[in-house]
Parts: structure tokens; sequence; C-alpha cells
């Protein structure tokens, strides 16, 4: 996983609530056994619109999405948080998330932040106005800035710790391999297996 | 202070706790499908890692497989199902391939084979997984990087959710099932209203509900944007487990049923949030827009979207009927569908067929129907009852195990613009195959709608 600390770039408002993995990814996309190439199945199904705002050329190589409230609502797909990557976003804004998206997002390095609905709508206002604008996602410092203006976000200590590092959750959960086993140990009877 | 259902639980599988770090939870059982786990065994490869507890893992395949006997034609498909197969083996994973007699979707083996218990933690690379909790166990999706964390470690490190009680009071109208009751939460907390929260679902109208009732109810907890759906575990659950495969037997059932029996919420517990709402008013229920919270009972019209008073509702309505080619005021009854689907996790189980063959029996449907088992054994015992010969004779298709219609990732998909009565869990945009329409109903409402073409409830019939 790549660190993230800040991120300056250009963004995209997406105008549409509730957009869940579904929209993000189709399932037909969803039979690819690697890790690559799901840029082309981003928001498929919307991108054969040509008035799809992703369409609109003003937008292109926007790595910021502005999203409206509860996006990546539904399936569990991290395909979608990879279909978003590879496609160039580094960043999810929104007033709302599906938690098993936003779970993903932080596991690859994906930021998403929570920004009251009325902030988010400002900013895509603010980008629908002038679509150069630059807008500055420092996670160290906990705050999204563009013009003049600033809104704070939270995240917890160890999930920002964790990306501004780059760190591996698995090889951090290794550390506790001896907590592991000793909890193993002291397991009830008769859990089932499936040997 | 008492403790919820969801913190006894959680507090039991909490192997490492520090402070400013999330738990290290321990995980009792990990179901696989070919779908979410080729890119984690990749992962497990590159970092020469084995799985840590392939005895606490199971596999099947489920989303990828056709319906109707014979090999997979796509070939896409083909090597995804290969490629689970290939892990499996390698990694020393009990898999249940196409055409065994334990394959089916994986939220339907677990409970089926017994190894879904109360108190344990399971995960899935699937968000349906909440299912599982209808035995009072913790039951959540998780994405690729997860599945990989579990094979690797058997642990996954988690903030505790806050906690939501929906106390269902009163008795549910005869003919209201399960279904209908999940379709009336979601529309009353919305699609985000259970975010963050693992619900437990309350209050003696669940208390009456059978397992597989139970089941249906905590599948959709997502679909309220919940993580994880409890249900307390009681004689209903102790009768449901009691002898199958994987189940405790002798000492150890009755020591694991002491167990079980302290698994409730505390009295003097306190939850996050409460929800109340009353069984006896709900009637047979049908999603009329592309996400599961925009429904309204059956017996009501096409809702406008100046109802709705906060804008963005009102705007999700607005491109949601025009999606579903729905005009506002249209009474619901006189939607016509083209294709009737009775399957999947959510409603793909013994009892589900049932009710669906109640209605079908001695009747004829006028649309394509396709009915699902969610599992061969489920498909066997629907046979050992006759059922597949009352489908037959109305008409309807009786198909193999699978997921099949409930997303469009098979064979089976709705053309663009066709319209579907589905007993799924979700009516998104193309869900069912780019373009498809799609309203949620029960099975019973399914079937019913099979034999009129519009959608119907049984009462009509
Ligand atoms: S039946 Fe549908 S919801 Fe259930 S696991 Fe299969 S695709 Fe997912």
């Amino acid at each position: 996983m790549d660190a993230f600390t800040t991120h300056t770039g250009r963004a995209v408002p997406l105008r549409r609530s509730n957009v869940d993995t579904d929209q993000i990814i189709p399932a037909v996309w969803l039979k690819q056994v690697s890790r690559t190439g799901f840029e082309k199945g981003l928001f498929s199904a919307w991108r054969e619109d040509p008035t799809f705002v992703l369409n609109d050329p003003s937008y292109e190589g926007a790595s910021i999405l502005l999203a409206g409230p509860d996006f990546g609502t539904g399936s569990s797909r991290e395909h979608a948080v990879w279909a978003l990557q590879q496609y160039g976003f580094r960043v999810v804004i929104a007033a709302r998330f599906g938690d098993i998206f936003r779970n993903n997002s932080t596991k690859m390095g994906l930021l998403p932040v929570v920004l009251p609905a009325e902030t988010v709508e400002a900013v895509q206002s603010a980008v629908e106005a002038d679509p150069t604008l630059q807008i500055t996602v420092d996670l160290e410092g906990r705050e999204v800035r563009w013009a003049d203006e600033a809104a704070g976000f939270e995240i917890d200590d160890y999930t920002r710790w964790r990306l501004t590092e780059g760190l591996d959750d698995i090889g951090l959960t290794l550390r506790a391999a001896d907590d592991i086993a000793s909890y193993e140990n002291g397991r009830q009877p008769w859990l089932p297996t499936t040997i | 202070m008492g403790r919820t259902l969801a913190e006894k639980v959680w507090e039991q599988h909490v192997v490492r706790r520090a402070e400013g770090e999330p738990d290290l939870l321990y995980i009792d059982l990990h179901l696989i499908h070919e779908v979410t786990s080729p890119q984690a065994f990749d992962g497990l490869r590159m970092a020469e890692r084995p799985v840590r507890r392939p005895d606490l893992t199971i596999a099947t395949e489920d989303h990828n497989v056709p319906t109707v006997l014979g090999p997979i034609t796509d070939p896409v498909s083909r090597i995804q199902v290969e490629t689970l197969r290939k892990n499996c083996a390698q990694f020393g994973v009990r898999l249940h391939p196409m055409g065994d007699a334990g394959q089916g979707v994986v939220h339907i083996i677990g409970p089926q084979f017994g190894l879904t218990q109360p108190g344990m933690t399971i995960v899935c690379g699937d968000s349906h997984t909440s299912t599982h909790g209808a035995f009072g166990g913790l039951a959540f999706g998780i994405g690729t990087s997860e599945v990989e964390h579990v094979l690797a470690t058997q642990t996954l490190p988690a903030y505790r959710p806050k906690t939501m009680a929906i106390e269902v009071t009163g008795e549910l109208p005869a003919g209201v099932t399960a279904k209908d009751l999940i379709l009336a939460i979601i529309a009353k907390i919305g699609t985000g209203g259970g975010q963050g929260h693992i619900v437990e679902y309350r209050g003696e109208a669940v208390r009456k509900l059978s397992m597989e009732g139970r089941m249906t109810v905590c599948n959709m907890s997502i679909e309220a944007g919940a993580r994880a759906g409890m249900i307390a575990p009681d004689e209903t659950t102790f009768a449901y487990l009691k002898g199958r495969a994987h189940a405790p037997s002798g000492d150890d059932w009755d020591q694991a049923v002491a167990y079980w029996k302290t698994l409730r919420t505390d009295d003097d517990a306190v939850f996050d949030t409460v929800v109340e709402i009353d069984a006896g008013t709900l009637t047979p229920f049908v999603t009329w827009g592309t996400n599961p919270g925009q429904g309204v009972p059956l017996g009501s019209v096409v809702p406008s979207p100046e109802e709705f008073a906060d804008p963005t509702a009102r705007s999700a309505a607005e491109r949601a009927l025009q999606y579903m080619d729905l005009t506002a005021g249209t009474p619901l009854r006189e939607v016509a569908v083209d294709t009737v689907f009775v399957g999947s996790c959510t409603n793909g189980r013994i009892e589900d067929l049932r009710a669906a063959a109640d209605i079908l029996r001695g009747r004829t449907v006028v649309t394509r129907t396709l009915i699902v088992p969610g599992s061969m054994q489920v498909k066997k015992a629907a046979e050992e009852e006759g059922l597949d010969e009352v489908f037959k004779a109305a008409g309807a298709e009786w198909r193999e195990a699978g997921c099949s219609m409930c997303l469009g990732m098979n064979p089976d998909i709705l053309a663009p613009g066709e319209r579907s009565a589905s007993t799924s869990n979700r009516n998104f945009e193309g869900r069912q195959g780019k373009g498809g329409r799609t309203h949620l109903v029960s099975p019973a409402v399914a079937a019913a709608t099979a034999v009129t073409g519009r959608l119907t409830a049984p009462a009509d019939l």
C-alpha cells in the first residue's frame, strides 16, 4: 500500500446519493482473478451516457471524487476500490459511506473523507464553477482545503497512522502471533471445525 | 451496567486490545467463494504465508455457476471457479464444487451444515454474511484484503460498531412474512439507517419467526446499512441446530446450550439507538425504486418525488422512477412484470420454496418463472416433498443451486428493460442484468405475481 500524507488535485462532482458498489463496478467485472484492469469497469453503465460527469472533458485527470451521501453501499466487493484507484482517484469525499466500502478503502490506501453534506455540496459547487480548482486533502492535518476555505474531518489515529506509513495490516497483526496462539488454546471445546 | 448480545459476543473474541488501536478479533468461521477470494490467495502466495486455520475455513462455488446442468460456458467465469479449486487444493481448504451434494450459496450452506452456531464470529467476503447473525453470532461481510488477513491470521482488527435495537412489537398478520418485515424496516430507517451499527432484532414477532425467517431478516441488515444483524438464540435456534453435521453432540451439546442461553441482552443493557416497529400494521411489501429503502405496501401506489422533503431523497426518487419506467400514482398492483425469481440467500431456503409452492399448486404461471434452490440440500429436500413437481406443473423452471438471478454474474439475467419480481435482496440499477428493473418481494408475493403477471399479493388471487 502506498503511503498517504497529503494530496492535492482536481475534483469531479458526482451529484448522486446511494451510489452502491454495483454501480461503481457491475458484477460482470468481478470475474477477473487479477487485481488490475478494473478502471475500465468503473461506473461502466453510466459512462455509456455522454452527459455523465466523468465523460465531461473539463474534469479529466481529476483525482478526488466528490460524492453524494451513502457512497459505496451494498456489496462488499473491494473491486470497487480497485476500480476507483486504477482510474486515478486517491480520495473520495462524501457525507456518509457504506461501512465495508470505507473499510476496504483504508486497507488499500484510497482515502475516504467524511464531511457534512452541506460542505460536500459547497465543494461540488465550487468545482462546478471552476473545474481547475485545486483541492488539498491533508491527512496529517485532518483537513480539506480549497480556494480560501478549509474544513476539518475526523479519522481515528490508528487508521491515520497506518495510512500515512503505508503499513500492511497482516504484517502488523502477525506481531501479535503469541496472543493469537494463546487465545486459540482457550477456545470453547465444542466450537465446530470444517474438517 | 448490563451488556448487549453484540457486546458479549464481541468481548468473547478479543485476542488483543491496546489503547488507541482497533481490537484484534478472533474469527471462528471463514466462508469463501470464488469471486472475492482469488486476489487474497494470490497475496498469500506472494508473501509465502499459509492459511492459518484451514479447519475453520470452508469454500463453495455459487456466484458464477449456471443453474442448468452442464459445464460453465463463459470462459472468464470458468477460470474464476477453476482458480478457487486450485487455491483450495493448494491451501488445504474444504470445497463444495458445482454438482457436489453440499454445494450451494455460501450463506445457505453454513447453517445447513450446523457450522453456524450461536456466539460465533463469522466472516465472508460477501456483504450478506449478516445472514448468520440469525443464530446469535456476530457475522459480517469483509473485503478481499480482509479475506487475506483472515486467511493468514484467523483474526481481524476492528472497532466495535455501535449497537441498535429494532424492537418489533405485536404480531405479523397472516400472509405477512419475514421478507415483508425487513423491507418495511429498511423503508422506515433508510439505507443508511443502520450505518455503523450492529442491529439486534427483538420483540415478540421476531421470537415467533422460524430460523429461515430470522435468516431472511438478518440477511438484509446490510441493506439498512448495518454492519451485522443478530437475533438472540432460543429454543427455535437449538431445535434447528440439533443433530446437524457440525453441531455439538453429547456432553458438548449440553455445555454449548448452557453457554448459548447466556447469549441475550441483559435487561439493564443500553443500546446506542432504538427503533420500534409495529408488526401488526404490516402488509405485503414491495420496492418501487432502485435502492432497498424505496419500498411501500403492495396495496399502495408508486410515490411521487414531491412526497420527499429531503432534496437528496427527492432527486434519488426522480432518477429511480425514470430508471424503473414508473409513473407516480400508479397502483403497484397494475405494474406488469416479465420475470419472477424465487431464490438467493435471502429466500432460497426450503420454507421459501414451500411458500411459493403453496401458491403455485394447481395454478399456472404467465411469466418466465425461475425457482432456484439455495443449495443442493434444499433442492433434494424440495424434491422429496414433491415441490419440484408443483413448480413444473405450474410452468415454472426448476433449477440447480446457485446465486442465479440475484446478481448479473451468471447466465440467469434480465434483458435490458425487463422487469422482475424477485425474492433477492438488491434492486440496484442493473443488479440482475444491465438495464433490468427489479421489484423486491417475498416468495409468496413472487409466486402470486407469476400467476397474474402483475405485482400481486397472495390474498388477491
Ligand atoms: S444469493 Fe445474491 S446476495 Fe446471496 S451470496 Fe449470492 S449473489 Fe450474494
